[in-house]
């Protein structure tokens, strides 16, 4: 604009400025340059590892995924055997890491919640011990809390010899053997009346939505639709004439058969990432009802809510969104601590990749699937809570 | 204001405080407290920091818990008794220093909240109350915002608009405009006086001198958890009896 | 219009009471109906409030009473103090056999360090805990304690790794127990510290190519888990290194855990470089500073100083994590204790040993934690002012 100018003030020559005091040429170079460095750091450890791995007479490559791995598991949600291949192997141990991982965030997410809101308990026994609680546990580290799990296991349960039985369900040093239905047809259809309680429940609250807007009468939503999940599968269960058969664990010359098992492993590292975890999820809910202003539940009061009605319509919404990045993360955390299993013998999916690696010697490939399974599971947690997070925080502005 | 006083003697009575006492811990913040409200009667409450004004009107719908002596609010006594607090709460509305607003429901969410769950009214009626309200108040446009994006004085007419909605008897304020920046305090001092001329009864926590002039049946001195001193405004203002008064009264309008 | 009340707008009605209270109003005191305060009261207010109340209060004191019962008898009444070896314990196996603790310790804290030389370790321990405790204070919080730490670190690697004034040299191999779990800690701390920040002001960068290095590098170390780090560190570095060149194992772990921490510690300094308002940058700007300069001389002294508590929680975090190096079979201190409780002459005492190790890992990690709640506070404090 300035060169259209027709006062005759001549332009200063600076204006053309040499190039390597351009901004813009600048970041380029910057840019080039720092790709240029970690880019030459990567090639010389690729190059590296390829002649190394010559030298050691280790193929490349993921074709051992299809040989047989020869090795047994202990703990699995699918069939197998020694004789399936790696990659069936390796799908065994995301299952278990998955199953752990679940597990934990859902029994995690209780304990912690109620600790949290026991810590702000008026109850001056309840919150110091709730307090206690999390000091305790979130300043040792959590290997060693697998270990005291695993060892005290060891040293009051009894032997699977004398077992403990509690209505059929018997606890042992090999873990806890428990009693399940014999397959049965009608089963089905009690899956099928739960499906239908479920949409049913769905239904029922949308039709109280629906009917409060309209008249202002109120329906007792919660209690109608727990009725219908559980009343309609128990119809249909007592109307198929209550067909009931136990396959009652037995024990044999080598251990227990029969009937359904958690074994010791698997109880004391969902145990450890629970109460673990639970001490941190505690304090984020503790932050996050802290979060919300006092004035708020006296608003709430002043207007003549009931307290149960305050907390459910005014405080969660707004605690929620303090509480739900934090939360993310410690999911995230249970997700990957549960590979701490290896250190007590729980095949995840580490201790599987790493019984791998130690028998074909392809850590490179090892380590990979490893890194890609977690940041698949990692990826999937954090877009999902992402868009959980982002739906309640819409709500705000 | 002469007239009003002498009508009010007709009036029944709505709020009744009896030798009210109330300890927080070993902190004595009320000293048996006395005062009587008739309906349509307006009354402002002042004094100095700390005097207990407003746990004085934070008792009468039970935000605090006075610990002797008694209080009624349209003929119910308050006691411990979570029906007596639910009726009483229903029938008095309060509007907070900090608007308390609820930041996570729209305007128009925020009024309607109580009388759908409270007085279990259909969601259209009280969306017609909740616009009516807001008219009053002057900003039915502003209904589908949030309070954040509202100005100080605005976030108060809805809470006041809020209260409303439950159609209460009586309404608490608790020092409204003292949280507002000067420009706004006029535009919710006015929905006050409207308020007011429409017969609610009132009883406001205010340093709002001009209001209480113009407003007030009565105004009540407090300090220290006492009731030093509670008279007509125009008798209040000229001839303060105690020599507290006097003092709290020359340091307020010392301008 | 009014200025007494308005001033302290966010206090309740209690708040205000008690500040007034506190300074000393006269009239202020004067005792509630009913006991007059005093422990009946609180008793009553704190433990017996409710119903509900009470009841939780009853449980809660008998089962804590029956677990003190229990523990007070196995932990001190039933223990087993004496002798030298387990037949004394073995007879006794309801209580706690703390003979086993008082063999084994010196085998826990050092691993195998040199019997006759763990004086090393242990002068090399205090250093580090006096280290550590001195940097607690404000006024180190600069050029000192780098100075302090280099000199320190220096006399503590002289110490533990020996060869020279007379002291015999001892492989890291030997090394064990506590002093390696300090050693991986503060060590990764360190050395992830220099590359933390530079990831960080990367990933603030507005250079695309370098911000997206820094991101990727920083959530592909986030979203995988450390055992996955030392098991690569452990196992690949050799490979990733020229032929011949042999790194130690300790190194080795070392390396893994720095990666692991430098991405954890960047984005605690981004949390720092977020918190830090724009009229800065800006003022930076307008006085003429280049970028360099800008980062250096006003951007990170406030950034480094706002991120002290996160990083003080971040540290403890890493104290923990330490632990896990017993997987590749680095002989720290949990993998030291893991071995005293194998060892064949001694089996069936791992809840004793367990119980050492916690309390050695809660000692530290507790103080450490208490001293950022206490920074937080007093920080929140000097900003408010």
């Amino acid at each position: 604009m300035a060169m259209q100018s027709t006062s005759g003030v001549p332009r200063p020559a600076a204006a053309k400025a040499v190039f390597w005091r351009d901004p813009n040429i600048r970041a380029i170079f910057y840019q080039v340059l720092v790709v240029a460095i970690v880019g030459g750091f990567v090639w010389w450890l690729v190059s590296n590892t390829l002649e190394n791995m010559e030298r050691q007479r280790i193929a490349s490559g993921f074709g051992f995924l299809g040989t047989e791995s020869g090795f047994d598991i202990g703990d699995t949600l699918v069939h197998y055997s020694p004789a399936d291949t790696y990659a069936r192997a390796i799908w065994v141990g995301i299952l278990n890491t998955l199953r752990v991982a679940l597990l934990g965030i859902v029994l995690s997410t209780i304990l912690g919640t109620l600790i949290g809101i026991g810590r702000l308990s008026r109850n001056w026994l309840l919150a110091k011990i709730c307090t206690v609680y999390v000091e305790a546990i979130r300043n040792v580290p959590l290997l060693l809390q697998l270990f005291v799990w695993l060892s005290l296991f060891r040293f009051y349960l009894p032997d699977k010899a004398n077992a403990v039985d509690i209505i059929g369900i018997k606890i042992s040093k090999k873990g806890l053997q428990f009693p399940v239905p014999v397959e049965n047809p009608a089963y089905q259809w009690v899956g099928i009346a739960v499906l239908v309680g479920i949409v049913a429940a769905f239904a029922v609250s949308h039709w109280a939505r629906r009917r409060q807007a309209a008249t202002g009468k109120q329906f007792p939503t919660v209690w109608a639709g727990l009725g219908l999940m559980l009343g309609l599968p128990l119809l249909v269960f007592l109307a198929a004439g209550a067909p009931l058969q136990w396959n009652i664990p037995t024990l044999g010359r080598f251990g227990f058969s029969g009937g359904g098992e958690v074994l010791p492993e698997m109880t004391a590292l969902l145990l450890g990432l629970t109460i673990y975890t639970a001490a941190f999820i505690a304090e984020i809910v503790r932050a996050g009802i802290l979060a919300v202003n006092k004035g708020q539940s006296e608003a709430a009061a002043a207007l003549g809510l009931r307290s149960g009605t305050a907390m459910r319509l005014i405080i969660l919404p707004q605690a929620l969104r303090v509480i739900i990045p934090p939360m993310t993360s410690q999911y995230l955390n249970i997700t990957k601590n549960s590979s701490l299993a290896i250190a007590i013998g729980y095949p995840d999916i580490v201790a599987i990749l790493n019984t791998t690696m130690n028998q074909t010697g392809q850590a490179v490939e090892s380590t990979v699937l490893i890194m890609a399974c977690y940041l698949t599971v990692s990826l999937t947690i954090s877009v999902f809570m992402n868009w959980y997070n982002k739906r309640i925080a819409l709500v705000e502005r | 204001m002469a007239q009003a006083a002498r009508n009010l003697d007709a009036e029944p009575v709505e709020i009744e405080l009896h030798n009210v006492n109330k300890w927080y811990g070993q902190f004595h913040v009320l000293r048996d407290v006395n005062l009587t409200v008739r309906k349509g009667e307006k009354v402002v409450v002042c004094g100095p920091s700390g005097s207990g004004k407003s746990t004085l009107i934070r008792c009468i719908n039970r935000l605090e818990e006075h610990q002797a002596g008694d209080i009624l609010v349209d003929g119910t006594l308050l006691t411990n008794d979570v029906k007596n607090i639910e009726i009483i709460r229903r029938d008095v509305g309060m509007v907070f220093q900090q608007f308390n607003l609820f930041p996570h429901l729209t305007i128009i969410d925020n009024l309607t909240l109580a009388p759908i769950w409270v007085r279990k009214m259909p969601r259209k009626d009280a969306e017609e109350l909740a616009m009516m309200y807001l008219e009053r108040v002057r900003i039915p446009e502003q209904a589908q915002k949030f309070p954040g994006q509202l100005s100080g004085g605005q976030q108060q007419r809805v809470a006041i608009a809020r209260a409303l909605c439950m159609r209460p008897k009586i309404m608490l304020f608790d020092e409204p405009t003292s949280a507002l920046d000067p420009e706004m305090v006029k535009e919710v001092l006015d929905v006050m006086v409207e308020l007011a001329n429409e017969g609610m009864t009132m009883i406001c926590v205010t340093h709002e001198m001009g209001f209480a002039r113009s407003v007030a049946d009565n105004v009540v001195f407090m300090d220290r958890g006492e009731v030093v001193e509670m008279a007509a405004p125009e008798e209040f203002f000229a001839h303060p009896k105690s020599e507290r008064t006097r003092l709290f009264l020359s340091q307020i309008l010392a301008h | 219009m009014s200025t007494t009340d308005t001033t302290i707008p966010n206090l309740t009605p209690r708040k205000k009471a008690e500040l007034l209270a506190a300074a000393g109003d006269p009239e202020a005191v004067v005792a509630p109906p009913g006991g007059g305060g005093g422990p009946v009261l609180w008793v009553r207010q704190n433990l017996f409030g409710s119903i509900r109340d009470s009841i939780i209060t009853l449980v809660l004191i008998v089962v804590l009473g029956w677990l003190g019962y229990n523990f007070l008898h196995w932990a001190l009444l039933d223990a087993t103090w004496s002798g030298t070896d387990a037949a004394a314990c073995r007879a006794n196996p309801d209580g706690a056999c703390w003979t086993f603790i008082g063999e084994k310790y010196r085998f826990i804290l050092f691993g195998t360090y040199p019997y006759g030389e763990q004086w090393r370790p242990t002068i090399m321990m205090i250093i580090t805990v006096m280290m550590l405790a001195a940097s607690c204070d404000r006024r180190m919080w600069n050029w000192r304690a780098l100075a302090m730490w280099i000199v320190g670190g220096t006399i503590c690697g002289i110490l533990l790794f020996g060869g020279v004034f007379g002291l015999s040299y001892v492989e890291t191999s030997s090394w064990g127990g506590l002093p390696v779990t300090l050693v991986l800690a503060v060590l990764a701390l360190a050395g992830a510290f220099p590359l933390a920040i530079l990831l960080a002001l990367g990933r603030r960068s507005n250079l695309p190519l370098i911000k997206a290095l820094c991101v990727g590098f920083i959530e592909l170390i986030r979203g995988v888990p450390l055992i996955s780090l030392l098991i690569m560190a452990s196992v690949m570095l050799p490979l990733f290194l020229p032929t011949g060149v042999n790194i130690d194992k300790l190194l080795r772990a070392l390396i893994g855990f720095m990666l692991f921490a430098a991405a954890y510690l960047a984005e605690v300094i981004r949390g720092g470089l977020q918190a830090i308002p724009k009229g800065q940058y800006e003022a930076a700007d307008a006085m003429g500073l280049n970028y360099f300069n800008k980062t250096r001389l006003i951007i990170l002294p406030q950034a480094l100083r706002l991120v002290i508590p996160p990083l003080v929680n971040t540290f403890i975090g890493f104290f923990k994590d330490t632990s896990l190096v017993y997987i590749i079979g680095i002989f720290d201190l949990l993998t030291a204790g893991d071995s005293a409780v194998k060892d064949p002459a001694w089996r069936g005492f791992a809840n004793e040993t367990y119980l050492f190790l916690a309390a050695t890992y809660f000692v530290f990690c507790f103080s450490m934690s208490r001293y950022s709640q206490y920074l937080e506070r007093d920080l929140n404090k000097s900003q408010r002012r």
